[in-house]
Formats: C-alpha cells, sequence, structure tokens
C-alpha cells in the first residue's frame, strides 16, 4: 500500500491531464457564450462593448411605440426601463395581446444603428397569479375580439 | 376536516419513520432478526399513511374543498375532472406530497420483494429508504405543507396554471418524472446498505440495484422523451430541448444512471469498477435531490419554478447530509471495493464500457456546469447570466456522437479480449452502412459535420447491432431448426438484459436521427393570411379555410383551420383560460414518417378578417417520439425476470 507503482504515478498525469484539458474547454465554452441578462439602462451604459454581443434585454414595452406590419411581419417597438429606451426590431408576429407597458425579454444583439436587432421575445409572466381587474378578463378580450367574426 | 385527518396521517407516519429508523438498526446490532419485521411494519405503515394524506388530497380536489390551502391555490370548480386530479402535481406542495407517495411506495415494493432474503442489506437498505421518507415528511409538515387550513374558506379558486391544463401530456409527463426521479433513491439505499452491511464486498447487491436502476431508468427516459413532447405539443416554439435548467435536472441523473447499467455489467462480468460503481449510484440520486432542488426553490425561472419560499434551505441541508454520509460510507469501505479483476486487453468490451463511463461523465459535468454556472455568476459577481444553447451544442454534440459510434464498438467486441482478426472482422464492416447513412445524410441536404456524423455513426451502430441478434438467431436457427422469428424471440427470451440492451440501442438510434435531421433540416414559413390565401412548405400548400371561436366550459377558444394541399387540415388555437393574462398557445401538429407538419396561431384580427400563421416542417421529429418508446421497450425486455426453460 506504501509506494506508488510507475503505472498509478502515469494513471494520476494522464488524469490530471484529462481533467484540465476538459476544464479548460468548458472555460472556453463558457466564456464565449455566456449571455448577459441586462436593463436599457445597463445596456447603454456599456457604450461601445454593448455592440454586436448576444444580451438578452429586459423592460417594458413603452407606450405608443409598437409598430406591427402585418404583410411583411414586421415589428418595432421600444423597450424602456424608465431610465433607458432602447428600440428593438423583431421579425415575426408579436405574441398575442402584445401591448404596452408589458414586460417583455429580448434576445440579441444590439446594432451599431442604434436598434436592437431581436431574435426571441419572450413575455415576462408572474408565476404567481393575481385575480384578472376589471375588463382585463380574457373571456371579455376574446368577446371584442370575435365579435362579428360570424362564428 | 379532511384537511386536518390527511395532516394528523402525515404526523403520525413523522413517528412512525422515526420509530423504523431506530428499530432496524437496533435489531441489526442486537442480532435480533425477530425485530427485522417491526422495521418492515414501519415501511409498510408509512406507505399507509402517505397513501391516505394523498388520497385525502385528491379527495379535496376533486370535491372542491376550498378550505385546504393548496385546494385554494390550485383548484377551481370550472376546471375538467381529469386536470383536477393531476393538479395534483401542478405546483409546489402537491408535488412534495407526490413525491412522498411514490418514495413511500418504492419503500414498500423494496420490501415486499426482498423482505425473505437473507442478510442485513435488506432492512439496512429499507432503513435508508425511511430517512429519505423523513425528509420529506419533514417538508410536507413544515415549509411545503400543503393541509394549511384557509380561513375564510373561498367560493372558488384560481385553477391550475393554464400551461399545466393544456394537454393531456400533463398526466403522463409528471408521474413518469416523478418514479425516474424518485426511483433513484432505491439503488442509492441499497449502495448504503451494502456499505453498513459489509456486502459491498460481494457484487450480488449490484445485481438487485441494476434491475431497480433499470426501472428507474426506463421510467426517466419515458418521462424525458415526454416532457420534450409535451414541450413541442404545447409551448407552439416547434421544438422539443431548449437546455432549459429544468430539462437539465431531468436530464443530468438519467446521464449517471446510463452511466451506472453499463460500467455495472462490467462489475459483475470482471469484478471491476466498484468504487466508481458506488460512487455513481451516490451520485445519480444527489443529482435527482439537485435537480428538485433547481426545480423547486425557485433560484430559477420556470414553468417548473413555483414560488419562492424556504424549501431551498431544506435542500441544500439534505444534499449536504448526502453527501457527507455517503463520503464517510465510501471512505469507510474504500478496502472492500478494490477493484479485483484486470483489464486483460484494450481490444476488449469491457474497454468501450469505460469509455462509454468517461464521456457520460464528461457529458454530465459539461450540462450540470453550465446549468450551475449562472447561480454562481449571480452569487459571486452579482450579474444575471444565462448559458445560451450555443455553449451546450458545441460541447456536447462532439460527445453525443462519439457515444453513438462506441454504441456500435461495445456490442461488437467480446469480454477480456479479442484478437487483431476478430477486431478486424466485427470493426470493419459496420463502416458499409455507416457509408451509407452518410451519403443519405448528404442527400437529405444535411451539411452540418454533426448532423452527417451523427446518421453515419447511427448507421455503424445500426450494422453492429443488428449483426448481434443476426448472429444469435442464426445459431440458434442451426442448433434447434427455428424459424426466424422464432428464433429472434427465444433469443430475446433467453438473454433479456443482452438483447433488452440492444433494443434499447434501437431506440436511442432512431432519436438521434430524429434529432440531427430536424435540427439541421427544420424549414419555417410565417405568413398572414386572408381566408382563401395559401402559403406554401415542403412542398405542401397550405391554405387558410377560417378563424373561429368557440366558448368551452373552463376557456374560451379562437382557432384558425387551415387545409393541407395533400389531404387534411390543421387547425392551431390559442386558449384563453380566465386566470391568465396571456393566451395559452395551442398548435397542431400532423405526422408523417419523414416529419410533423407544425402550425402555430401566431396573430389574428378581430374580425376573423385575417390570421398570421405560423408553419414548420420539422423532420423526422416524430421518430424521436417512437425512439422512446422502442427504448424503454428494451428497458422492459431487460427487467423482466428470465423465464426458466426446459431446454436452457
Amino acid at each position: 500500500m506504501a509506494g506508488i507503482s510507475r503505472k498509478q504515478v502515469w494513471m494520476i498525469v494522464a488524469g490530471a491531464v484529462l481533467v484540465s484539458a476538459f476544464g479548460w474547454l468548458l472555460i472556453g465554452g463558457l466564456d464565449k457564450n455566456v449571455v448577459f441578462f441586462l436593463t436599457p439602462k445597463e445596456l447603454l451604459a456599456k457604450g461601445n462593448s454593448g455592440y454586436e454581443v448576444p444580451v438578452r434585454l429586459g423592460g417594458q414595452v413603452k407606450p405608443k411605440s409598437v409598430q406591427w406590419d402585418d404583410k411583411a411581419l414586421d415589428l418595432r417597438f421600444v423597450l424602456t426601463d424608465g431610465a433607458g429606451d432602447v428600440s428593438v426590431h423583431a421579425k415575426g408576429a408579436p405574441p398575442q395581446m402584445f401591448r404596452d407597458g408589458m414586460g417583455v425579454v429580448v434576445e440579441g444583439k444590439y446594432g451599431r444603428d442604434g436598434v436592437f436587432q431581436s431574435s426571441s421575445l419572450m413575455i415576462k409572466h408572474s408565476n404567481e397569479y393575481r385575480p384578472p381587474k376589471a375588463g382585463e378578463k380574457p373571456q371579455e378580450m376574446y368577446k371584442t375580439l370575435i365579435k362579428g367574426s360570424g362564428a | 376536516m379532511i384537511g386536518t385527518l390527511a395532516r394528523d396521517a402525515l404526523l403520525v407516519s413523522l413517528a412512525v419513520i422515526t420509530f423504523g429508523l431506530l428499530i432496524g438498526p437496533i435489531a441489526i446490532a442486537k442480532g435480533r432478526r425477530d425485530w427485522i419485521p417491526l422495521s418492515y411494519a414501519a415501511v409498510y405503515t408509512n406507505f399507509l399513511l402517505v397513501t391516505i394524506a394523498t388520497v385525502a388530497m385528491i379527495v379535496a380536489l376533486v370535491t372542491h374543498d376550498f378550505s385546504v390551502s393548496y385546494v385554494a391555490q390550485v383548484g377551481s370548480r370550472a376546471t375538467p375532472l381529469l386536470y383536477t386530479v393531476i393538479s395534483l402535481w401542478g405546483s409546489l406542495e402537491g408535488s412534495i406530497l407526490f413525491w412522498g407517495w411514490v418514495l413511500a411506495m418504492y419503500g414498500a415494493a423494496v420490501v415486499f420483494i426482498n423482505h425473505r432474503r437473507p442478510g442485513d442489506l435488506v432492512p439496512y437498505a429499507s432503513t435508508a429508504l425511511l430517512a429519505v421518507s423523513l425528509f420529506f415528511t419533514i417538508l410536507l409538515v413544515g415549509p411545503a405543507d400543503p393541509f394549511k387550513p384557509v380561513f375564510p374558506v373561498p367560493l372558488d379558486g384560481p385553477g391550475p396554471n393554464p400551461l399545466l391544463q393544456n394537454h393531456i401530456l400533463m398526466a403522463v409527463h409528471p408521474p413518469l418524472l416523478y418514479l425516474g426521479y424518485v426511483g433513484m433513491a432505491v439503488p442509492f439505499a441499497f449502495a448504503i446498505g451494502a456499505m453498513l452491511s459489509g456486502e459491498v464486498e460481494h457484487d450480488d447487491w449490484i445485481r438487485i440495484t441494476r434491475r431497480w436502476t433499470l426501472a428507474s431508468w426506463a421510467f426517466l427516459s419515458a418521462a424525458i422523451i415526454a416532457g420534450m413532447w409535451w414541450s413541442y405539443e404545447v409551448l407552439g416554439w416547434g421544438g422539443y430541448w431548449a437546455w432549459d435548467p429544468v430539462e437539465n435536472a431531468s436530464f443530468i441523473p438519467w446521464l449517471t444512471a446510463t452511466a451506472f447499467l453499463h460500467s455495472a455489467m462490467v462489475q459483475e462480468r470482471r469484478k471491476m469498477l466498484r468504487l466508481w460503481n458506488v460512487n455513481l449510484v451516490v451520485g445519480t440520486f444527489v443529482l435527482t435531490i439537485l435537480g428538485t432542488f433547481l426545480t423547486r426553490s425557485g433560484i430559477i425561472s420556470s414553468v417548473h419554478a413555483f414560488t419562492t419560499g424556504t424549501i431551498g434551505y431544506y435542500f441544500l441541508a439534505f444534499i449536504a447530509v448526502v453527501l457527507l454520509v455517503s463520503l464517510v460510507f465510501v471512505a469507510g469501505n474504500s478496502l472492500k471495493l478494490k477493484t479485483v479483476g484486470r483489464f486483460d486487453s484494450p481490444a476488449s468490451r469491457e474497454t468501450v464500457f469505460l469509455l462509454n463511463n468517461l464521456f457520460l461523465t464528461v457529458f454530465m459535468f459539461t450540462v450540470l456546469i453550465g446549468t450551475l454556472f449562472p447561480l454562481v455568476a449571480e452569487a459571486a459577481r452579482g450579474v444575471k447570466v444565462s448559458v445560451g444553447e450555443p455553449f451546450f451544442n458545441k460541447m456536447t454534440l462532439p460527445v453525443m456522437v462519439t457515444l453513438l459510434f462506441l454504441m456500435g464498438v461495445g456490442p461488437a467486441l467480446p469480454w477480456k479480449s479479442a484478437s487483431p482478426e476478430l477486431v478486424k472482422q466485427k470493426l470493419l464492416p459496420p463502416f458499409a452502412l455507416a457509408a451509407v447513412f452518410g451519403v443519405i445524410a448528404l442527400l437529405m441536404g444535411i451539411r452540418n459535420v454533426y448532423g452527417v456524423l451523427a446518421f453515419t455513426f447511427t448507421g455503424y451502430a445500426l450494422f453492429a447491432n443488428l449483426r448481434e441478434f443476426y448472429i444469435g438467431a442464426a445459431a440458434r436457427r442451426r442448433a434447434h431448426g427455428e424459424s426466424w422469428l422464432m428464433a429472434l424471440v427465444l433469443l430475446i427470451g433467453g438473454n433479456r438484459r443482452r438483447y433488452g440492451g440492444y433494443v434499447a440501442h434501437m431506440g436511442v438510434f432512431l432519436v438521434a436521427l430524429g434529432i440531427a435531421a430536424s435540427s439541421s433540416l427544420r424549414t419555417e414559413q410565417e405568413a398572414t393570411l386572408e381566408p382563401g390565401k395559401s402559403l406554401t412548405i415542403a412542398g405542401r400548400t397550405i391554405t387558410l379555410r377560417n378563424v373561429w371561436g368557440r366558448e368551452e366550459p373552463q376557456r374560451s377558444v379562437i382557432g384558425a383551420t387551415l387545409d393541407i394541399s395533400t389531404g387534411g387540415k390543421v387547425e392551431p388555437r390559442m386558449n384563453f383560460y380566465p386566470t391568465s393574462q396571456q393566451p395559452v398557445p395551442t398548435p397542431e401538429v400532423r405526422s408523417y414518417w419523414s416529419g410533423d407538419l407544425y402550425a402555430n396561431l401566431q396573430a389574428f384580427q378581430p374580425q376573423g378578417k385575417n390570421a398570421t400563421v405560423k408553419m414548420i416542417w420539422e423532420p423526422l421529429v416524430p421518430w424521436i417520439w417512437l425512439g422512446g418508446g422502442v427504448v424503454v421497450l428494451g428497458a422492459l425486455i431487460g427487467i423482466m425476470p428470465a423465464v426458466r426453460r426446459r431446454d436452457a
């Protein structure tokens, strides 16, 4: 038990080399693929280093900023956290009932033209339920939505 | 009333568990075998009491007894009966209750099946399971009490999370996951039992453990596939895997359990890897608790993370205790866990199993570190980050294709050692099918390296595994003059573990092809259509017929009917639940052998004037679900006890 054989030394060395190579690969991979969660204010504060890197940007849809072209499937709006505004551009339809003041998270890159190109758009919902306020009940919205559709 | 009854049952079970935890070790220490049945009785009684609590909860849910806190939280008079029953696991407290019930059931099953076995292994193992039960019962009478009285009693409740009542797979995925996840406690209990009883020197405990692991593994495999399917059918993004922390939490212990199923064979055959196997068993259990911690403590946000509370600290403390106890036991038994056998040759099946374990472990650590990194970054540097899919794909795809290749090499090589001629004869021919599959991948239009490699290595491994069936069946035909079908059935029946394993491999190949094709060749079309207008995808013309609305008791539905030029229609919908601010997308999928046509309703105009739909062509995705079924079939073949036959 006392002495360590040559073979065991080799095995320990080989193991150490393997583990460090694996660790080095992992750290390198993490370094390049970490996506930061930022608010518009934090993104703007990054200055030059904020451009063209993958970011998740969270904030509210600025009231009256939504422009949606349903023919070209082109969506533009301004995301705000109260302290900073960032223009966002996304392709594809917005989630149903995408509306002013709603909390959203967009993933994408901030371009040097000052427009955030979003590759995915998520609605922030809270996991806790709260009772809907008057006029906010989905069924009521639903009724206005299908009114006159003849269905 | 019923809440009080259930709570009393849980409090009594706390006492029963404590009694069982004391009487088992005392009986063994004093050599009083006649006291062991008392310890077993504690296990059965605990199962009975937790069953009473669980049934009470279901009754409370079904009768809309809103004086029970959990019912007030997830119940609603408008929810259909099925979804009312399954909301048992729809939120934190109920899911912990269900968890505790599954655990108690496993404890009772372990005692029922093994109580005649002589020695101290089973008494210790059942005591270890009781110790785990103690933790969950403490949660149930403490931070995750589902039976808190509510006053004044509300008239109605909000109903379950809309996402969780929108698809039938919610009745399937969670119970399978619990059966798989909680089932990993059984191998852990046997490992602890083996170390305490000194039986760890013999490999019999591995034989018992392997079957329990295989059963849990089958449930976990089915649960992961069902979870992918649920995400695909419900979330409307057309994907099935996003390296979300919750998906990872279910996948990480699956990797170590898979490693154990293979390395256990090396221990049985060659008396090696004993220490490693104990570590895999303990590690798998700890990873299931860690996964529960991640998904139940609210430190990550997802559909699975319900609420923030103190429960996370309980889990962290439990993980620390389990790690500490296991470490002490493993260190104390290190001499008994020494390897007896040795490697004869690198050209042998055990070498491939060793590589399989190495790659599965690397895979596990990669996913684990990628999953935990955001937590560490936030705790250490106060930054909120997420680790993107590119990290996981870049790091794990090479490992996945290597494992596919090894699945062809392992079954082809014999134990101990193979001569160079045999190696050549076994390993070269499969390259023929590998080449064919590689060409098929290129012809299909797959251009990314890992997509082509996945096809190529699947071809390689498919050949090698099929050949094992062929060689075995051909030998039977020669020896017994049986028909091919008969020979194949008897071959599998006569060596269920081995051929069950190969059948499971076949399932993995189907899954691999499905993932490789769908992630390389997926196409999508999104358009705003007026009725009568169409779009084209994957050679099919999709025409909008109309947009319609419908009232259902628990929800309102808006849908679009789209006709497919090759026949049939799809009706993607949006479901509006009273408690949700957002509609729940309800895509519809039309499956063909070559892939899925996936339709999602993105938006619509009030008067049904137009609808924005997203159509996705998802090549070979149905093969993933089929493959999952084949994997489970293989596991079932491997679990069934060998039937004694006259000609054996």
